[in-house]
């Protein structure tokens, strides 16, 4: 029995099953050659979780020409200084490789999750957010139009607007879908025009939750990109001290001499990669995270502005090592990222204080806050405060913490990341994704047969209950 | 399918009567479980409350070790219920007693069938199940009575070393198929089976065997043994000359 094990980021989980590497030509035979247990495609592995894995069946991976990337740009004819600028690319292009083309010619991607090694199938999929959700929404806000290859291997566009011959219900699903209503062939989105490569940096030290959170709340309008990190280790009144950094692409009049002869030069490049040495436990425990903290803490200015920063720098510094995930050890990490309404921030509060407890070694904690969600049914972000923490899949609380901090999200109206979610069960994504049974009439339509089938739509049971018995009615 | 925690979502206790078995699956019990199945000879008031849980589907389905020819129908149902076969524990087994299978070799023969026959077919069936799946966790309980047969009870210890042995070369066979086999060796354990009987060295309960026989499957561990110790001591009385291991007052 041949096949390969497949793994998300969290690098556990694994499951056996069988990957085929297509390019757009060959795509069609790929998805119809798939038996009974279905096809998922995967771009680069980077969700956290089993949405990208398929055991027993079959996996894909589309390789799309980074030649197939294309630029287009028209100037508003009403209004001149509004340019409006899309990229059309294949859906297996990464966001390393469209950055590569479109930086240098004074372009930026919409969004950006935290890694540049994500394709663009997938950046759609798992609709992912960036620094930037309070102002500019999500992947899917931004895209324009999806060629999309269906169970039976016909290809469809699909865009976001309601309109005769359009099935924008189809788009809607396919954003956040979890690749679970088709195989994305390519896409159009837009892009923003930049000045600079660069991104211009203000940095502020904060001692405690409250005043981080006021100070989060009060810049929303003003800043183009913002995140805090925070320290989930320190006790009592130092709980919840991080370093928020907004930023904003830097204008070509605040580049220094070094940058200003080539404001758009972009080279970025991983330093290195972690070899898969690292002693099964992994090195990320209680000590070396809070030591790390506490060194990140102390380093950040107490308050710094315009501090030029790469683009890498900003939005991908673990990009610079290779497979960091391997930190961790043979058990792998667990992202958990939920998001909690405005009005909840009692509830943020409790779920970090437990987190604190239970003394988790959380590396890199993230705190954002969220605009307004879009119309995808299974879209994550939604206005409100987001959290992610990383930690060992193998600490011992952790099953009796998580069981406590579902139950605080969910019933404070929140919900979980799909893209992350490797421990929920299907009845907290009902919960959490009250629109879930119009994406399932949607997703039905267009996959009557169940072609689409990952380990995470059966852990999850995102297209119904029980794949086998409906396998039967075929 | 397991979550990152390795919590699986349906496990099937075959032999659902069987202490040892049902606290297995308790303690593999998450908030990730959607189905328990307890697959007994006789379903009849078979207790389910200890599995009741919100989200849970508890079972209790009729399933015969000693009647191979309805195995692959029983697999065949199973997969059409509860979905994908997380964790199957083989937990069915008879104890008898020598004096009766030296009077009545029919009865040796009986148990015999379903100790090792019954679990033969099931695990195969459900291997093959497992294979398409490429997944799944089947835990077979052997015993330590199969390491070294003893005098007072050998036809029993002689069926659980066929099916320890078995057991093995099923795991090995599955290697690189994403599915995987955990033998676990209890020792004495107190449960209904062994009322009445002198307890042996290092007996334990059936809570004790459970525990350990998670720990051992989240860890990945082909054999485990329970309590741990027995390891050691078996790993010494396998080389104990038989003249001398039949005046051992072992039980």
């Amino acid at each position: 029995m041949a096949g390969c094990e497949l793994a998300g980021w969290g690098n556990n989980g694994a499951s056996w099953g069988e990957l085929v590497i297509a390019g757009e030509r060959g795509l069609p035979a790929a998805i119809l050659g798939a038996g009974e247990r279905g096809v998922i495609m995967r771009g680069l592995g980077r969700s956290y979780g089993d949405p990208a894995q398929n055991s027993g069946g079959r996996t894909v991976r589309l390789q799309s020409d980074p030649a197939s990337i294309t630029i287009d740009s028209m100037i508003d004819s009403v209004n001149d200084t509004n340019e409006q600028a899309t990229v059309t690319c294949g859906a297996g292009v990464s966001v390393d490789e469209l950055l590569n083309v479109i930086v240098p010619q004074g372009y930026f991607v919409p969004v950006t999750a935290g890694t540049r090694f994500i394709t663009i199938g997938g950046a759609i999929a798992s609709d992912i957010h960036g620094k930037n959700h309070h102002q500019d929404g999500s992947f899917g806000n931004h895209v324009r139009d999806i060629e999309l290859m269906l169970a039976d291997g016909s290809i469809v566009h699909v865009g976001p607007d309601e309109q005769p011959g359009n099935d924008h219900e189809l788009f809607w699903a396919t954003v956040g879908g979890m690749g679970l209503t088709g195989a994305m062939v390519a896409a159009t989105f837009s892009v923003i025009p930049i000045e600079s490569s660069l991104m211009s940096v203000e940095t502020r030290r904060i001692d405690d939750l409250d005043e981080l959170m006021a100070r989060m709340a009060a810049s929303d309008d003003d800043v183009r990109y913002s995140v805090a990190w925070i320290d989930l280790l320190a006790k009592g009144s130092k709980l919840g001290r991080g370093v928020l950094t907004n930023g904003e692409h830097a204008g070509a009049d605040q580049l220094t001499s070094k940058h200003a002869s080539r404001p758009l030069a972009y080279s970025e490049k991983v330093l290195a990669t972690l070899p898969p040495l690292v002693p099964s436990p992994g090195v990320i425990n209680r000590l070396s995270v809070a030591a790390f903290n506490e060194m990140w803490f102390r380093k950040a200015p107490r308050e710094r502005h315009d501090e030029l920063q790469t683009i890498a720098a900003y939005f991908h510094p673990l990009d610079m090592v290779g497979r960091w995930n391997r930190v961790y050890g043979r058990h792998g990490l667990l992202q958990y990222q939920f998001v909690v309404p405005y009005g909840a921030e009692d509830t943020l509060r409790r779920v970090m204080e437990r987190i604190n407890s239970a003394a988790l070694p959380s590396f890199l904690t993230v705190l954002k806050r969220f605009g307004p969600g879009n119309a995808a049914p299974l879209s994550f972000p939604t206005a409100g405060w987001t959290l992610a923490i990383d930690v060992p899949a193998a600490h011992p609380q952790l099953p009796a913490v998580l069981v406590q901090l579902d139950s605080m999200v969910l019933e404070a109206g929140g919900r979980h990341y799909l893209a992350k979610d490797f421990h929920t069960n299907p009845e907290a994504i009902r919960r959490g994704y009250p629109r879930l049974a119009e994406w399932q009439a949607v997703q039905r339509r267009v996959d009557p047969f169940h072609r689409w089938a990952s380990d995470q739509s059966r852990r999850l049971e995102l297209v119904g209950s029980n794949p086998n018995a409906q396998l039967e009615n075929r | 399918m397991n979550n990152a925690l390795k919590q699986p979502q349906t496990i099937v206790v075959l032999g659902g009567t069987s202490e040892i078995g049902r606290a297995i699956a308790h303690e593999l019990l998450s908030p990730s479980t959607r189905a328990v199945v307890l697959a007994c000879r006789n379903p009849e008031g078979v207790d389910t409350t200890p599995f009741q849980q919100a989200g849970v589907d508890v079972s209790v389905v009729a399933f015969d070790a000693a009647d191979t020819v309805t195995h692959q129908q029983f697999v065949d149902d199973l997969a059409k219920n509860v979905g994908d076969i997380d964790v199957a524990i083989a937990a069915f087994g008879v104890l008898g007693s020598q004096d009766e299978f030296d009077a009545n070799p029919a009865a040796a023969v009986a148990a015999a069938t379903t100790n090792y026959t019954g679990a033969v077919s099931i695990c195969l069936t459900l291997a093959a199940r497992m294979r398409a799946q490429r997944h799944g966790h089947i835990v077979v309980l052997s015993s330590v009575a199969g390491e070294r047969a003893r005098a007072s009870n050998f036809v029993y210890g002689s069926t659980k070393a066929g099916v320890d042995a078995f057991a093995q070369g099923l795991g090995d066979s599955l290697a690189g198929t994403g599915v995987r086999v955990t033998v676990v060796r209890p020792g004495f354990v107190h449960s209904r089976m062994t009322e009445g009987l002198a307890a042996a060295p290092f007996a334990t309960q059936p809570e004790v065997v459970a525990a350990l026989t998670v720990k051992g499957m989240r860890a990945g561990r082909h054999t485990v043994w329970a309590p741990g110790i027995l390891r050691y001591v078996f790993m010494t009385l396998r080389h104990v000359p038989r003249p001398i291991f039949r005046r051992l007052p072992l039980g």
